[in-house]
């Protein structure tokens, strides 16, 4: 009774719904349902690292809904899960939105059970019921919520199918809640007895005022959880403190297995009674195409094949042959050079004719003829379309196939299967794959991913002019490839020799290969840009104003000449040192600056090749370099910085040389 | 090899895991009138006036009824899937079955278990040393699966507190069916209707038992 008046009081102000559940679930897609908003649709352990939030009007209800990352229980394992779980355990949800496949439904039913035992009012919402249906099962959610004591939908998101019903007890269980006490009652589960009377000794000790149930907190304390712990020595009196750690010493005392263990095949048990009497099943099965192909893509004697298929076609042809030949070509050429260019540069000689101002946007180094044509005519094309084949292979599935296949090779450089996708979106865009170096599940891990990331994963605004260049120079992509790779290999090799810690471990879940939903794709690919360019047009503005500054003040001459020296060492004509400055305003900026000096044929075959080499390997552009002290912290990104410098130009010189003695010229 | 009665064996066992797990030292009073108490003093098993009460032949006799008793709770959980109140009971009856080299064979089968299914550990046997790989067994741990087989999770073999997080995490926990499908580049699995793909230091912790028996046992012969 107190509790449901404390929450009618509430219930003038804005209403938090929070959304959780397994990755692959159809999570965002009911969250883009329900709010009407576009959010990524994620089909890996990693997309929704940023949380999404909207506000929706329900019935006269205002209500604010919180999109989670994936976590399969309340035990968090990585730094997205963990993430996860505060805001349940901070946002003080007034109820919880639990999505599961109804595929699945019995392998995360425990976590329904845990949010209940929580204390927070949840809605069950079994999702993707038509590939269930597909399979013989059907789910009969009368009978879930008659054992589960709380409200449950059965929902096709992507089809919107049951959004209508979903809306409907959303707005019911922030009005009128099922009473507390009955919910508790239904869903008591036995744990094995110790535990229960250690955990209900707990309970009656904690004094604290927490938005979890003692209950759960005390279960969690038992299985040694350390922020839980954290979070209770903030609370609680340290006499009580020790009472506690007497209590879990007693218990384990008693029981040789870990308590997470015996509560989570407690859950588990109870979990499959529930699934047992709501899942009705009628045998069917049949070994489908999707299944079959899924199956093969894991040999390595067709899967690696396949993968070079796809890197092949996917970024060499698509990314590079289509984005940065056809529609640069075409956008450059045809619409900067012929019509918008000409179109400012005369509007500019009428309004400001001359002057620093008129160069600051229609000069060599134009807010409107360097910027935005960069940004526009080649970064957008290029990225855009790396952005379009990886979302293809995302939601078809293939992205954890990778991993799986090349986890054995990718523990030798210290990682596991899991760094495949940031690596592989590292080809896209560094900066954001820095950032999804989160859902790598230690710290060392991270440095790894964050180190190979900054030296020698080009991405792909680079990937994309670099091959421009140099494909027309039949073995010169072979040679930045091998020398890149080999810089790739060596330095991570070097790294899992140095760093100290434990050997990654790697677990992945594979979800069905599924053909790709062209609206799916198009929507991850323009949430992705959409966030490319927020971060990327106005640093490409900012970088041309600070040219443009450096220009009339002499700093950029005086940089470009201390450039000039290492940039001569290794062969090069002094005009590559502006590039390498541009390149580290943006890394694709400097690209861009290589395809320019290339048309003019300014640079020789060898001069071609070692910048390339070099440009690649150089210092990640600012934005990443923000990103790298944002995420690994100040010291281990001038760290990382330092070495690229130093280690970028050695290999240039050391390239240079070896080409001279080859007579390339 | 001493032929003990029942009795005898159960005061050797609770002496065995009073002294050696728990560390205590137990009170021989209310056994000092028990008959089968005072027969193990006089085959010289038990000498009181030790600390440690039992006598070296004592001390190995004692183990290996501990050992009888935690395999025969194994069997009865993995193979005959017996649940926990009965577990127990039925375990001290099944026990005393166990003798001469019968208890070797049910260890073999198991796969040289190192816990009970309440976590207890499982002194070693002579045919657990040396032994890293028996052919002869319907529990394998999955990363000795061979692709295409198929079975129920029996157990997961492991205290590293993370290990065991990512394994509950995906929900492989006793009772589950699981599939092997691959065992190369990495060990992947069908569970209920999702795959997973897993590395061989996960893969060498869970424990599953054969549902396949005809397959099992042509495994044996190899």
């Amino acid at each position: 009774m107190h509790k449901m008046q404390k929450r009618s009081a509430k219930s003038i102000g804005l209403k938090k719904v929070i959304i959780v559940g397994a990755p692959n679930v159809g999570k965002s897609s009911i969250f883009n349902n329900l709010s009407g908003r576009y959010a990524t649709v994620s089909n890996y352990p990693g997309t929704t690292v940023e949380l999404f939030k909207a506000q929706v009007q329900l019935g006269s209800l205002n209500v604010e809904l919180i999109d989670t990352p994936g976590m399969y229980s309340l035990l968090p394992l990585s730094e997205e899960e963990r993430i996860a779980r505060l805001i349940l355990i901070n946002d003080q949800p007034d109820l919880v939105i639990h999505v599961v496949a109804a595929n699945n439904l019995e392998r995360m039913l425990p976590f329904t059970l845990q949010l209940i035992e929580a204390g927070f009012p949840v809605i069950l919402v079994v999702n993707i019921i038509d590939e269930a249906r597909k399979e013989g099962r059907d789910i009969d959610t009368k009978e879930l919520e008659q054992s589960l004591g709380i409200p449950a939908v059965a929902t096709v998101s992507v089809l919107s199918s049951g959004i209508k019903e979903l809306k409907k007890k959303i707005t019911q269980e922030l009005t009128f809640p099922v009473a507390d006490i009955s919910r508790r009652k239904l869903s008591k589960i036995n744990y094995p007895q110790l535990i229960e009377k250690a955990s209900l000794e707990l309970e009656h000790l904690l004094t604290g005022k927490y938005f979890l149930s003692k209950w759960i907190l005390s279960l969690l304390l038992l299985e040694s959880d350390e922020e839980i712990t954290a979070l209770v020595k903030d609370k609680e009196s340290e006499n009580l403190l020790d009472s506690i750690e007497e209590i879990k010493q007693k218990l384990q005392k008693n029981i040789s297995q870990p308590v997470e263990y015996l509560v989570n095949v407690t859950l588990k048990a109870q979990a499959e009674k529930i699934s047992d009497k709501s899942v009705r099943l009628k045998p069917k099965k049949a070994a489908s195409f999707s299944r079959w192909l899924g199956e093969l893509s894991l040999r390595p004697i067709i899967g690696i094949p396949l993968l070079i298929l796809f890197l092949y076609f996917g970024i060499y042809k698509l990314v590079g042959g289509f984005g940065a030949g056809v529609l640069v070509d075409f956008l450059e050429t045809k619409v900067f050079e012929e019509i918008i260019n000409p179109f400012f540069i005369g509007l500019f000689e009428r309004i400001i004719p001359g002057g620093s101002i008129n160069s600051l946007f229609v000069g060599e180094y134009g807010i409107i003829t360097l910027g935005l044509r960069y940004a526009v005519a080649i970064i957008l094309p290029i990225v855009g379309i790396f952005f379009f084949v990886f979302s293809l292979a995302e939601d078809s599935g293939y992205l954890p196939r990778i991993g799986a296949l090349l986890d054995r090779l990718f523990k030798k450089i210290g990682l596991s299967g899991k760094a495949v996708i940031p690596i592989i979106l590292g080809l896209g865009c560094d900066t954001m794959a820095t950032m999804v170096t989160r859902t790598l599940p230690t710290k060392r891990e991270r440095i790894i991913a964050t180190f190979l990331l900054s030296l020698s994963v080009p991405c792909s605004a680079q990937l994309g002019v670099i091959m421009a260049v140099l494909s027309r120079r039949g073995f010169a992509l072979l040679l930045w490839l091998g020398v890149i790779s080999l810089v790739f290999i060596v330095n991570g090799l070097l790294l899992n020799r140095v760093l100290k810690g434990n050997r990654p471990s790697f677990h992945i879940e594979l979800p069905p290969l599924r053909l790709p939903r062209l609206s799916n794709v198009l929507v991850k690919t323009y949430v992705r840009l959409k966030w490319y360019f927020k971060e990327v047009l106005p640093i490409f503005i900012w970088a041309s104003v600070i040219i443009w500054l450096g220009q009339i003040s002499g700093v950029f001459n005086l940089a470009v000449k201390l450039l000039n020296y290492p940039v001569r060492l290794i062969g090069l004509s002094p005009k590559m040192s502006e590039v390498f400055l541009f390149g580290f305003f943006r890394r694709d900026y400097g690209a861009a600056g290589l395809y320019d000096l290339v048309k003019q044929d300014v640079l020789s075959l060898r001069q071609t090749i070692v910048a390339a080499v070099v440009l690649t390997l150089f210092l990640p552009c600012i934005a990443q370099f923000l990103m790298n002290i944002k995420e690994r912290g100040l010291k281990l990104a001038m760290l990382i910085t330092f070495f690229i410098l130093f280690f970028s130009f050695s290999v240039g010189l050391v390239l240079n040389n070896i080409l001279i003695f080859w007579g390339v010229n | 090899m001493y032929k003990l009665t029942d009795a005898q064996e159960e005061i050797l066992e609770s002496l065995w895991i009073e002294i050696e797990e728990n560390k205590n030292k137990p009170d021989t009073k209310i056994l000092k009138d028990d008959p089968a108490f005072l027969e193990l003093i006089d085959e010289r098993l038990i000498d009181i006036s030790r600390p440690h009460l039992f006598t070296e032949e004592g001390f190995k006799e004692a183990e290996k009824c501990v050992r009888r008793h935690r395999l025969a709770e194994r069997l009865l959980a993995d193979i005959l899937d017996v649940k926990d109140p009965l577990m127990h009971e039925a375990g001290c009856k099944f026990e005393h079955g166990l003798h001469q080299g019968l208890e070797d064979n049910v260890c073999t089968l198991l796969g040289h278990p190192k816990t009970c299914p309440h976590g207890k550990p499982i002194p070693q046997g002579d045919c657990c040393r040396g032994f890293e790989k028996v052919p002869k067994k319907f529990i394998l741990a999955l990363k000795d699966l061979a692709p295409g087989e198929q079975g129920k999770i029996s157990y997961i073999n492991t205290k590293d507190k993370d290990i065991l997080k990512k394994l509950i995490s995906m929900g492989l926990l006793p009772g589950n069916k699981i599939k092997l499908l691959h065992r190369f580049p990495s060990f992947v699995f069908e569970m209920e209707n999702s795959s997973f793909a897993i590395d061989k230091d996960l893969a060498e912790h869970i424990h599953v038992l054969l549902l396949d028996k005809d397959k099992a046992i042509k495994r044996g012969r190899q």
